[in-house]
């Protein structure tokens, strides 16, 4: 699937805040094969990756596991440096100039905390504070704002070692706005957080976005994060950019089906309607199954219309079976 | 805000700039146990100092090492312990490198507007570690007091410029040591018999060594010049090596040229990992 990136002349170029252009990224694997002998083997984790990502844009970035999510970030934050291809961020190469382009970007890695272990929040924000030269009113405002939306007053006196998942990645999040940064990078910023931990993340996070128009790019294994947060959703398999387009989309490409669940009066055979089957009786509960793309409103006319309804809902097809659905179909073309 | 690609003065300033700041912040959490402290700095200064009990414990026994007197032992001692002491305290935490490039922590190092030469150096960094320094002090004013020398200004400006000079050697080998821990994540043993090693090797006269491992500290991985070749000058006791004697005077050149080279070392490690990723 194309991104339609060079073909494109009329896009303005300062738009572009992220683009990416060809990118490649290959790595040699040793492995063991006796004493001293060992094997290498090139493994390519990105393949000519291409995409760009406006200014204030918020993109889900989803794959299976070693997809090649991870290592676009590290290239997008200048970590590692690209086999092949074109990085932009801001304008800025971040392989050549990582440490310039570190003072207008945010990270969230969600298994590796950026604080400091051992010492209280506090002093990993005022170490941040003096490291990335944000101005005492600048810092004073970001840190009150975080303190209040992460709900992070209880926590600051605190040895980082001492938070749970869920108040150290509040705490990491913080960090990572403190001065200010144009784009922010989440590698699975709410992997291993309860229920409650993931609602503050993500409200946050699209107030961020809402209010700062800051870019912001997601990798997560929870498509919740995605359907709650991300009207752009990237896919990304063996290195290779599979989608790219709006959440819907990726409904229509997967060929899925919604459902949806009806509660009548009583005990009735199964609903017979075009345009839906129905997928499960349970007593006067029923499950229809209808595409994706067509209105619910109108199925829920016509059943209310010839039968007793008493009450319904309608859910979303599961996004992960989406996916495999389409990895499915690409590996058979 | 910053201009173009950045110059090698401006990323040293930024080094030490951002040096300073995170090993003060780990000495202002030090210093929030006061008597943690106190008993910590007490165990490194008497653990270090088991050293020169056994030079003391070998005096017992003999009069000479290798021909030197216990006042010019302990001249050598103080000077290696000291200058390494001083290395220990300010980078002794790059043995962690390989542990964070293993764990996968270094990737946070590299996302902050800072050398990461400097955050790895001053990573927890441990006043505790002033232990060592302080017995290498006491021992090495202990020689200079008892010592029959004609202390001349040249020979006392020798001391420090030694400490300082034989600070940046040991500094230079455990960064191009922490370098290597790119490339091989279980290199710190490596790295710390070349350290901790070399300052045990140098505690002693170069006359009770093999002429081949003087000559290997000497012209290959120079410590020698940390307290060897400029501290018998100092005694006034000829070199095993036949060298002249305006070699003595040569560490700070031999220093300077040992951290550049550490630095390039550094760099090549670095941009190793940076293509690798592990």
């Amino acid at each position: 699937m194309e991104t339609g990136l060079m073909a494109d002349p009329v896009r303005d170029p300062v738009d572009d805040f992220i683009e990416l252009d060809g990118v490649e990224k290959v790595f040699d694997v040793r492995k063991k094969t006796g004493f001293l002998r060992s094997e290498r083997r090139q493994v390519r984790a990105v393949d000519s990756l291409s995409f760009t990502v406006a200014r204030g844009e918020m993109v889900g970035y989803i794959g299976p596991n070693g997809a090649g999510k991870s290592t676009t970030i590290k290239m997008l934050t200048g970590i590692l440096t690209p086999s092949a291809g074109r990085v932009r961020v801001a304008g800025i190469d971040p392989s050549r100039e990582r440490t310039r382009l570190a003072q207008r970007i945010g990270v969230v890695f969600g298994q590796r905390t950026t604080l400091w272990w051992d010492l209280p929040l506090i002093d990993s924000y005022r170490l941040m504070h003096r490291m990335y030269r944000i101005p005492d009113a600048r810092y004073r405002e970001n840190l009150d704002r975080c303190v209040e939306l992460l709900d992070l007053e209880a926590l600051l006196d605190v040895p980082v070692r001492q938070l749970s998942l869920g108040q150290r990645m509040r705490g990491d999040i913080g960090a990572a706005l403190l001065h200010d940064p144009e784009v922010l990078y989440l590698d699975e910023p709410t992997i291993g957080l309860d229920v409650i931990s993931k609602a503050k993340v993500r409200s946050f996070l699209r107030d961020l976005n809402a209010e700062r128009g800051t870019t912001v790019l997601l990798t997560t294994h929870d498509l919740t994060d995605i359907e709650q947060l991300c009207r752009r959703v990237m896919v990304i398999d063996h290195g290779r950019l599979m989608y790219d387009g709006p959440l819907t989309g990726l409904h229509e490409v997967g060929e899925s089906e919604r459902t949806l669940v009806v509660d009548l009066e009583r005990e009735l055979p199964p609903i017979e309607v075009d345009s839906a089957r129905v997928v499960k009786v349970e007593g006067p509960r029923q499950w229809l199954a209808f595409p994706a793309a067509a209105s619910a409103a109108e199925l829920v006319a016509r059943i209310a219309a010839e039968f007793p309804l008493v009450d319904l809902s309608v859910r979303e097809p599961d996004i992960e079976a989406v996916i495999s659905r389409m990895y499915a179909e690409k590996a058979l073309s | 805000m910053l201009g173009a690609p950045q110059g090698t003065y401006a990323r040293v300033r930024d080094g030490f700039r951002a040096y300073r700041m995170i090993a003060g912040m780990w000495i202002r959490s030090t210093m929030a146990y006061r008597a943690s402290f106190v008993m910590t700095t007490f165990g490194n200064f008497a653990a270090t100092g088991l050293d020169f009990v056994a030079v003391l414990l070998m005096f017992s026994r003999v009069d000479r090492l290798g021909g030197y007197s216990l006042p010019e032992v302990a001249f050598l001692y103080g000077i290696s312990a000291t200058s390494f002491g001083i290395t220990d305290l300010v980078v002794g935490s790059m043995d962690r490198l390989g542990r964070r490039v293993r764990d996968g922590t270094l990737d946070t190092l590299l996302v902050r507007p800072v050398p990461v030469l400097a955050q790895v150096a001053a990573d927890r960094f441990a006043l505790r570690r002033l232990g060592r320094v302080t017995q290498g002090l006491l021992v090495l004013a202990y020689a200079i007091s008892v010592l029959d020398i004609d202390w001349t200004p040249l020979r006392l400006l020798m001391v420090p410029l030694m400490l300082l000079c034989g600070a940046a050697i040991f500094a230079a080998v455990f960064v191009a040591g922490g370098a290597f821990q790119f490339i091989a994540q279980d290199a710190s043993e490596v790295q710390n018999s070349f350290t901790y090693g070399g300052t045990t090797l140098l505690q002693y006269p170069p006359t009770v060594f093999a002429k081949d491992l003087v000559r290997g500290v000497t012209f290959v991985l120079p410590l020698a010049f940390v307290n060897w070749l400029p501290g018998l000058y100092v005694l006034g006791r000829p070199y095993p090596l036949d060298l002249p004697t305006w070699i003595a005077f040569t560490p700070p050149l031999i220093a300077a040229g040992c951290c550049a080279l550490a630095g390039l070392v550094w760099r090549a490690g670095l941009r190793s990992y940076r293509s690798t990723g592990s």
